[in-house]
């Protein structure tokens, strides 16, 4: 079969090869445009705050100041980057308009006609800001009398009416009834910054034609684009997205914030306006992966069986949704694990807090919930006595069986994984794993097939 | 305060330029000479993209005001690429996959240069230290360091008759 497959198995050389071994790759700042101007962002120095007043006089001042915005400039101004998929609702602010939810949220855009200028301008812009008690932690940001981070009044997304995401299969409860074991734990993560090399950024130029084209380093070119296109309410044919070169994204470049403003710049000046992030920038405000709290609850048979799997789970999802509540679906979809566990209930909470956004990273809410439930199933192995390959084999799922959110698994190939990790690392597994297969267990859903 | 007039050798030409005081040779190779192979990760010496070489010598552009470097001779990418072809660095950086997103790449390759041109055949810890001020944040480095070792035989065996 290998001598029909061309590039499977084979080493191919690389299109961007030579561009990226002279230098030559032309990533989004790299390019310049005559009569270039450069965005820069006044941002709140408290983490919540009511804004009482903007005082730009001074910054109007500094030489080379070209014009600032503010909320009113932008014609659809509370946005949220999933709305395109039917995500509700729309909650964060382009510029901040009553209220700052976050350190380092957006009030003030200055244009200038050099960065040093928009600098100058952005340190005399004033802000008269009123501090607000805030909230960091996610089981805190859930108490009665907690600080309000939403429009809505609680401080957890809702998923069709619910504070949490909820998945239920059997009864865990009468199922921790009848085990032997019942096996506890709680399991933190931090927040992570993607800390690409090439900060976040973009250039947008008015075309000839009535257009922008809008130069950008993002991983979502149509998400940017659409979005750009609700927030300035203009057809998204007047916008012309240009793409392709990432220096570095990790899922922390699918945001949209840069495009949206550095368009409405060059829309209000008729100039090319390029809005990059700082370093400082991209480390205080572009978003990170949420930092999670993850509680377990297992109920296990004296010889190893998983027969009931509680989980509450937490993201931070920090002032704003962006792309949490997604993650937080497909974390709830995974809570449980590639087990066969026949009683299962999940909690997962989409918490605000006063903390950056967070938004989508490498795993994007399954990573954090194996983690934990690794770290749990070694526990257990512990508990019952037996080594951390067998606690595995007993459990693992296989086709046709339901998960908790009631998919019969296709695909299942944890056994043979497993298998040959174990031969990887010299380990000589018993006949009986040495045997298993991911094949369809007798009388499961899809025997037969 | 009032501009001046540096000068100082680009490659194998000399150049002029008109900077305010404390402007880097980051900012001048990139806004005004255009030479934006040296890069911009966050002018703050944390990275290591922006690295090139002043009389031989690898340093964070992003740190260094261009006024330091009157009448001396700047490196870069640009100017170690000949005409046709590719460096012996750049050769190996390719045919290694010594990168994924390509940011980092440019101060990697400068910075094997200096290593390369003061040892011709490096220890694994040689390399390992001349790395230490170069961020790989797709984490790529040991097909980094496999290149260094290929182009350190293949400039071996060429005899250093590369370009400088």
């Amino acid at each position: 079969m290998s001598a029909h497959l061309n590039v499977v198995g084979q080493s191919v050389a690389r299109s961007d090869g030579i561009g990226h071994v002279t230098g030559r790759t032309q990533y989004t700042t790299d390019r310049t445009f005559p009569g270039m101007l450069h965005l820069k962002m006044a941002r709140s120095p408290l983490h919540h705050a009511r804004i009482k007043g903007i005082d730009l006089s001074e910054a109007e001042r500094v030489p080379g100041f070209v014009r600032a915005l503010t909320a009113k400039d932008v014609p659809h101004n509370r946005y949220t980057i999933l709305g395109l998929i039917g995500v509700e609702p729309e909650e964060e602010f382009v510029l901040a308009e009553d209220r700052v939810r976050f350190k380092g949220e957006a009030i003030v855009a200055i244009v200038a006609e050099t960065e040093e200028a928009a600098f100058e301008a952005v340190s005399k812009v004033r802000l008269d800001l009123e501090e607000l008690p805030a909230v960091f932690d996610v089981e805190e940001a859930l108490k009665p009398g907690a600080p309000i981070v939403t429009h809505w009044g609680n401080n957890t997304f809702m998923y069709e009416g619910h504070p949490c995401r909820r998945v239920r299969l059997g009864d865990v409860e009468r199922a921790f009834g009848q085990a032997d074991h019942i096996i506890e734990g709680v399991y933190n993560t931090s927040p992570i910054e993607h800390a690409p090399t090439e900060t976040t950024g973009c250039i947008a130029v008015p075309e000839a034609n009535g257009r922008y084209a809008v130069y950008t380093n993002t991983q979502a070119l149509y998400f940017s684009l659409d979005n750009t296109a609700i927030i300035l309410q203009v057809p998204g044919n007047r916008l012309h997205f240009i793409g392709g070169t990432v220096g570095g994204g990790f899922g922390g470049k699918v945001d949209v914030i840069v495009e949206p403003i550095a368009t409405l710049a060059a829309m209000k000046t008729n100039r090319p306006v390029k809005f990059s992030y700082s370093r400082s920038e991209e480390m205080q405000v572009s978003s990170t992966r949420s930092a999670w709290r993850i509680y377990l609850k297992d109920g296990v048979t004296s010889d190893g069986r998983l027969i009931a799997r509680k989980v509450t789970s937490y993201a931070d999802s920090g002032a704003y949704s962006r792309q949490t509540p997604y993650a937080l679906t497909k974390h709830a979809a995974n809570a449980a694990g590639p087990y066969n566990i026949p009683n299962v209930s999940i909690d997962a909470y989409c918490v605000f807090t006063n903390r950056p956004p967070t938004s989508a990273m490498r795993g994007f809410g399954i990573t954090m919930a194996s983690f934990a439930l690794e770290v749990q199933m070694d526990k257990i192995a512990e508990r019952v006595g037996v080594d951390p390959w067998t606690i595995r084999f007993l459990n693992a799922y296989r086709n046709g069986d339901m998960k908790p959110h009631r998919k019969l698994a296709e695909d299942a190939t944890l056994i043979e994984t497993m298998q040959a990790a174990a031969t990887l690392v010299g380990h000589d597994l018993p006949d009986e794993f040495k045997a298993m297969t991911s094949a369809p267990r007798a009388g499961s859903h899809v025997e037969g097939r | 305060m009032a501009s001046t007039i540096v000068t100082f050798e680009f490659g194998e030409r000399e150049v002029e330029v008109m900077v305010r005081p404390m402007t880097t040779l980051q900012i001048v190779l990139r806004e005004q000479l255009g030479a934006t192979a040296t890069k911009d990760g966050c002018r703050q010496g944390g990275c290591g993209s922006c690295i090139v070489l002043v009389d031989g010598e690898p340093v964070m552009s992003c740190l260094l005001p261009v006024e330091d470097i009157a009448g001396r001779r700047v490196t870069t990418l640009e100017t170690i690429t000949p005409a046709e072809g590719l460096h012996p660095i750049q050769q190996a950086f390719l045919d290694s996959y010594a990168f994924q997103c390509g940011y980092c790449t440019p101060g990697m390759v400068m910075t094997s240069k200096a290593l390369l041109d003061h040892h011709p055949d490096p220890s694994g810890d040689d390399i390992g230290e001349a790395l230490a001020g170069n961020v790989c944040r797709c984490t790529g480095y040991r097909p980094i360091i496999r290149a260094i070792g290929v182009a350190a035989e293949a400039l071996r065996e060429s005899d250093g008759e590369q370009p400088r």
